[in-house]
Parts: C-alpha cells; sequence; structure tokens
C-alpha cells in the first residue's frame, strides 16, 4: 500500500516538475527514472501497467507541450527500443552475433523513401510521390523486405558462428551501405551520399507530426514488445535458446537449425524494417550516413548494457544510450563549456586556457565507452538481466526463482 | 522384409584411419548392446547412425526409408533419438524446457501461432507441459521441473537427458554410456527403467555400455566391435564365451589359452 502511493506520488511529483522545470535536463531524467521505478517496485499489476500507460499515453505528449525536444528524445528512443529488442532476437535469444544489423533499418528506411518521394520517378518514370496513406502500407513492406533481407544475409552465413559470423554481418552491414552511396548510377536508386528528400509523412488525422510520430512509436514498440514476449514463450523461442546453449545437441534433439537461424535473422530484421520507414518519414530526409557501422554497434550496445535476452533490458538499455548520446552528454559538454568561456578557473588553471583538443564536446564518446567498460567490469550481465543469462554467468549461485509448470 | 533399423557395410574413415570398417547391423525392439574396448569405434558408430557423420560407404535404413544424406534433426523427426557420452543438456534452461526442446519435431504449431496465439496455442502448449512433467516423473526427476540442468546431480543429469530423448518420440533410441559415473545400484535402477520403457512403449534401444554386470544382465542381444569391425554378436552369454571378444578386452595371450580349451 506504502509502494503504491509512492509510486503515483513520485510519478506525479516528477511530471509537475517537468512541466515547471521544462529546460531542465536533470528534471526530465528524474521522471524517467520515476517510470523505471514503477516498473520495479513491488506494487499490483493493474497499478503499475496503469502507471505507465498514463505516464506514456497521457504525460509524455503532455510534456512534449511544454518542451517539445523532450518528445523527439522521447521518440528516438521508442525507435531505438524496438531495433534493440528485434537485436536481441538475433543476439540474445538465438545466439547469433550480428554486427550489421542497422543494414536492415536502412533497407526498410530506403523501402519507403524511395516510393514517398520524387525520387521513384527517375526509375519508373512518373506518378511518385505515392499519396501519404501508402505510408501504412508501407509500413508491412518495410517489414517483409527487411525480413526478406535477413533470410538472404542469413543463408550463406548459416555455417558460420561466433567470431566468424560477426565477420561477415559486419560486412553485410558496410555492402548495404555502400550499396545505398553508390547506388546512383547507372540506374538512380538511392540518389548516392546526396540522400533522399522530401519524404512523404503519413497523413495524421489532425494530432501535430510530433505527437503522431511518437504515438505511432510507442503502438510499434508495444506490438513487437508483444511479438518478443509471445515468441520467447514459445517452442520457437526455446529452440533458439536451446541453439545458443549447444547447436549440436539441438539439432540432435530436433530442432532444425536452418530453420530456426533463418527465422530468427527474418524475424529480428523485420522490426528494424518497420522502423526504418518511421523513420525515413520523420526525418524527411535519409542518407547512407544514418546507416553507418557506429549505429549497429550502439544497438549492440544497447542489448548488452540492458542485459542480454532480456525484453526490459532492451528497452531500458536503448533508452539509457539514447538519453545519454542526446541529453546527458550533450548537457555535460554544454556545462563545461559555459564553465570554460566563463573563464572558472579549477585548481588555479583557467579552463578558458583549455586546448581545443580537450574540448568537452569531443569527450562524449569517451565518456560513453569508459560507462560501457564499468558496466563491463562491475555488472556484466546488463542492467535488466533475462534470467538465463544470470545462470551463464553467476554459476554457482542458484537461483531460485521459480517458473510456472503451466504457461498460459 | 527388413527390420526395424539397419546397416549394411557401413564404413567411417578419418583421413587414413579406418574408424568403422564394413559393419552390418540390424535391431527390432528390445535392448541391445554394442560394447568394445576404447577407440573400437562404438560413439562414431552412433553418430553415423544419427546423421552427425555421413559414411564413406554402406547403407543405414529405418523402418525401410534410408537415413544416408538426412539432417540430425530429419532423423529424429522419424522415429530415431539419441544420448550423448559427454552429457550435452541445454545446461542453463530448466530441466522441463530441455524435455520440451526435446519435443520442438512433434509441435504442431507454427509461428503464425505463436504470433497470435489462438486458442489452439494454448492448447497445445499446455498439452507439451503436461507431457513434459509425465515424462520427467517417468525418469524419476519428479519435482525437479523447474531446476536449472546444470544445477542437477551427475545422475539426474543423465535421467534428464534420456527424458528428454524421450520427448521426441522416438521408436529407436541410442544412449551413449547412460550409466557412466553412476553407482552399481544407480545403474541398475536406470536399466529397470528400460526395461519398462521397451514394455510400454515398444521402444527399440541400443546401448553403448562399459559396465559390463549391467549389459550382460540387461540386454537381449550383445554386439561387439573391435578397430571399427564387429568381431562377435549374439545373446550375452554367448558373446562372453567368444574367443574373440575375450582377446579384444584382454590381449592375445588369454585367448591362446581360451583356443586350447575346446
Amino acid at each position: 500500500m506504502i509502494r503504491s502511493v509512492t509510486a503515483v506520488a513520485v510519478v506525479a511529483l516528477s511530471a509537475t516538475l517537468v512541466a515547471v522545470f521544462p529546460r531542465s535536463i536533470l528534471v526530465f531524467l528524474a521522471f524517467q527514472c520515476s517510470l523505471l521505478f514503477v516498473y520495479v517496485t513491488r506494487i499490483p499489476g493493474w497499478l503499475r501497467a496503469g502507471l505507465l500507460g498514463l505516464a506514456l499515453i497521457v504525460l509524455m505528449p503532455l510534456i512534449g507541450f511544454f518542451n517539445g525536444y523532450y518528445l523527439e528524445v522521447a521518440t528516438q528512443v521508442g525507435i531505438f527500443a524496438a531495433l534493440a529488442l528485434g537485436l536481441n532476437i538475433v543476439v540474445g535469444l538465438a545466439g547469433l552475433l550480428d554486427l550489421g544489423y542497422v543494414a536492415f533499418f536502412a533497407v526498410g528506411a530506403y523501402s519507403w523513401a524511395i516510393f514517398g518521394s520524387p525520387q521513384a520517378n527517375l526509375i519508373f518514370g512518373g506518378g511518385f510521390p505515392l499519396a501519404p496513406g501508402w505510408f501504412y502500407v508501407f509500413l508491412f513492406v518495410g517489414l517483409g523486405v527487411a525480413a526478406l533481407t535477413g533470410v538472404l544475409l542469413g543463408l550463406p552465413v548459416l555455417r558460420l558462428r561466433g567470431d566468424y559470423l560477426a565477420i561477415v554481418t559486419l560486412g553485410f552491414g558496410e555492402v548495404i551501405r555502400v550499396l545505398a552511396n553508390n547506388l546512383d548510377k547507372p540506374i538512380n536508386l538511392t540518389n548516392g551520399p546526396k540522400g533522399i528528400t522530401p519524404i512523404g509523412r503519413p497523413p495524421a488525422l489532425g494530432i501535430p507530426y510530433n505527437e503522431a510520430f511518437y504515438f505511432l512509436v510507442l503502438l510499434i514498440v508495444v506490438v513487437v514488445i508483444v511479438v518478443n514476449r509471445r515468441l520467447e514463450d514459445s517452442h520457437i523461442g526455446r529452440a533458439w535458446e536451446a541453439m545458443r546453449e549447444d547447436e549440436l545437441a539441438a539439432q540432435a534433439m530436433g530442432v532444425p537449425l536452418v530453420r530456426a537461424k533463418l527465422m530468427a535473422f527474418a524475424c529480428g530484421a523485420s522490426f528494424a524494417g518497420v522502423m526504418g520507414v518511421v523513420f525515413s518519414a520523420k526525418q524527411i530526409f535519409i542518407n547512407p550516413e544514418s546507416f553507418t557501422f557506429l549505429e549497429s554497434i550502439g544497438v549492440l550496445a544497447m542489448v548488452i548494457l540492458g542485459g542480454m535476452g532480456s525484453i526490459p533490458g532492451a528497452v531500458v538499455g536503448a533508452t539509457v544510450v539514447t538519453v545519454l548520446n542526446l541529453q546527458v552528454l550533450k548537457g555535460f559538454s554544454l556545462w563545461l563549456n559555459e564553465l570554460k568561456n566563463a573563464g572558472v578557473t579549477v585548481l588555479g588553471y583557467s579552463l578558458a586556457n583549455l586546448p581545443t583538443q580537450l574540448e568537452p564536446a569531443k569527450y562524449e564518446r569517451m565518456v560513453f565507452g569508459i560507462i560501457l567498460v564499468l558496466m563491463m567490469i562491475f555488472r556484466p550481465q546488463g542492467i535488466f538481466p533475462a534470467r538465463r543469462r544470470q545462470r551463464e554467468l553467476a554459476q554457482a549461485q542458484q537461483d531460485s526463482t521459480v517458473t510456472p509448470v503451466v504457461t498460459s | 522384409m527388413s527390420a526395424l533399423f539397419e546397416a549394411r557395410a557401413v564404413t567411417k574413415r578419418f583421413g587414413g584411419l579406418v574408424a568403422i570398417n564394413r559393419v552390418d547391423y540390424a535391431l527390432e525392439r528390445g535392448i541391445s548392446s554394442i560394447i568394445g574396448p576404447n577407440g573400437a569405434g562404438k560413439t562414431t558408430l552412433f553418430n553415423v547412425f544419427t546423421g552427425l557423420y555421413e559414411p564413406d560407404g554402406g547403407e543405414v535404413t529405418f523402418r525401410g526409408r534410408s537415413l544416408l544424406g538426412l539432417r540430425p534433426d530429419q532423423i529424429t523427426a522419424l522415429g530415431v533419438c539419441r544420448t550423448f557420452q559427454n552429457i550435452r543438456l541445454f545446461a542453463n534452461m530448466t530441466a522441463i524446457e530441455n524435455v520440451l526442446v526435446g519435443m520442438h519435431a512433434r509441435v504442431p504449431l507454427h509461428l503464425w501461432d505463436a504470433l497470435t496465439h489462438r486458442p489452439r496455442f494454448h492448447a497445445v502448449e499446455r498439452g507439451l507441459w503436461q507431457r513434459g512433467g509425465e515424462l520427467l516423473e517417468r525418469v524419476g526427476l519428479r519435482g525437479k521441473a523447474n531446476e536449472v540442468a546444470r544445477n542437477l546431480p551427475y545422475g539426474d543429469q543423465r535421467r534428464l537427458e534420456l527424458a528428454r530423448a524421450l520427448a521426441s518420440g522416438p521408436a529407436l533410441l541410442l544412449l551413449d554410456e547412460p550409466t557412466a559415473g553412476m553407482t552399481q545400484g544407480e545403474a541398475g535402477h536406470l536399466m529397470g527403467l528400460l526395461r519398462q520403457l521397451v514394455a510400454d512403449l515398444g521402444l527399440a534401444i541400443l546401448l553403448i555400455e562399459h559396465n559390463m554386470r549391467v549389459v550382460m544382465e540387461v540386454s537381449d542381444r550383445v554386439t561387439v566391435l573391435d578397430h571399427g569391425e564387429k568381431i562377435a554378436e549374439g545373446l550375452p552369454r554367448e558373446v562372453q564365451g567368444d574367443a574373440r571378444v575375450v582377446e579384444a578386452y584382454l590381449g592375445r595371450r588369454a585367448s591362446r589359452k581360451s583356443h586350447a580349451a575346446p
């Protein structure tokens, strides 16, 4: 009871604070932490679902009303959460290390970018861009194309494992990016490094675009989570986990490895494909620079940081990395810059004399790297580890949590 | 009339080493054993039978159907399942989950069923868990369904591997040293269980075993391999008295003596 009241109070207080101080990053972080608190604290399930629903469906758009950038951050978090959840299937459940995951995101993005902009006129002569309503059809087209690409990637690498698989997928990710960079001739498909613009946006039913995209992304993330859950709790998920544990034994027990692996690649890829379509419409402009190797690594970092094979882990990992990159590190840099410009002296040394090589803005990646390293040292299983992962890492520790014998 | 399971002139070479040389083998229901000194090719033969190795020559049929060129999972789906000499459980999954994976080939569900959660999905899934529970009970792991496989004692792990193999609904079960590391009492218990399985389910069981007391007690038929060749076959007591078997196990001098005897 006390916990329930606390949870409600924490959410209400942090949301109010955001409304009062719409410019303070710390307050927005507190709001995010309050949601995390609601998720982990022991309160009745209906209250937890209600509070999270309220916060995400009502409070977040309201906060966007006070500070539009926060809604943008939330939308980005959603996009990356879906990507992390997709990669989580491939890496976390099936144990296939994929370093080129962003390629599927690119495939989805380009599928709408080409047909939702005048770009397709260069190929088919005329009649483009497609009407905005087609966007919703292309959500499924993007899904299909990405899944197909997943199978195409899967086929040649089926016999590879571990490091070898990682190298090939890394190469595949680069191939897609280089293709996007160079397919402006002989037929101009992707417009090369210049990128495609303007990409059509979907009809938003009278809601402002920022809110519309936020809700769309939220809806997709919810669907992705449900799909992830259901896969995990089915014979397919069990086969993936068995495959990760011992490929040979899994096959000897009747798991068709080829099918199971292709299915993992296709399922993981399809989420990225859908989000790619949304991403291209949201950004209006895309070019190959959005789909670099670093993006793949970023998504992988989210999965690992959150906890491999864990659904809440993937979501939290995506949130932490995105917020860290978009807000915390940027905010940190801004703050240090302000100190520098104000000529503050630390231990008798004026920050204004700081060489430009040491400008705070350049630390961002380094700080992120340090956080990742510390994380791997002190909590290698991730923030919200999956049950199984916990066991793998803490072999001796007996985990006494009991799974239901009959799932329903 | 072909036997339930038949191998003809199976040969497997690793480079210059002939691991199995033109071995003929046939079995019907009941318990058969393969024995032989270390390195005789017993496990290699198992690996050929279950599709892990492609033989260099010969033919393997199950219910009149050739198994050559089939993948291990296809062979399992046809009804031939095995356990491993060095236990290969899914160590971080629970006992019941291990058994459920064993049922994979018999799950009549598709991706779509799992995603939509149609009523059929729940019905089938509930049936699987229930059958899994029954299998665990059958091998004596009642109440350990939610234990993580790696935390089970050694003997239980062997039993769990048996349950997992049974879960695939096999007509022929290949067990690679199922009593290794067990006490004589545990081994006797397991053999009782195998007898029971043969009686209840009409299974054919093929054992690789080093525990001679177990082999001689439980087997309907014993085959002896040495240096990749079949050197004897028959009822346990026939094989026990065979001169070549004694030679294979004890060396040449002993064999000369037994040659002189008749």
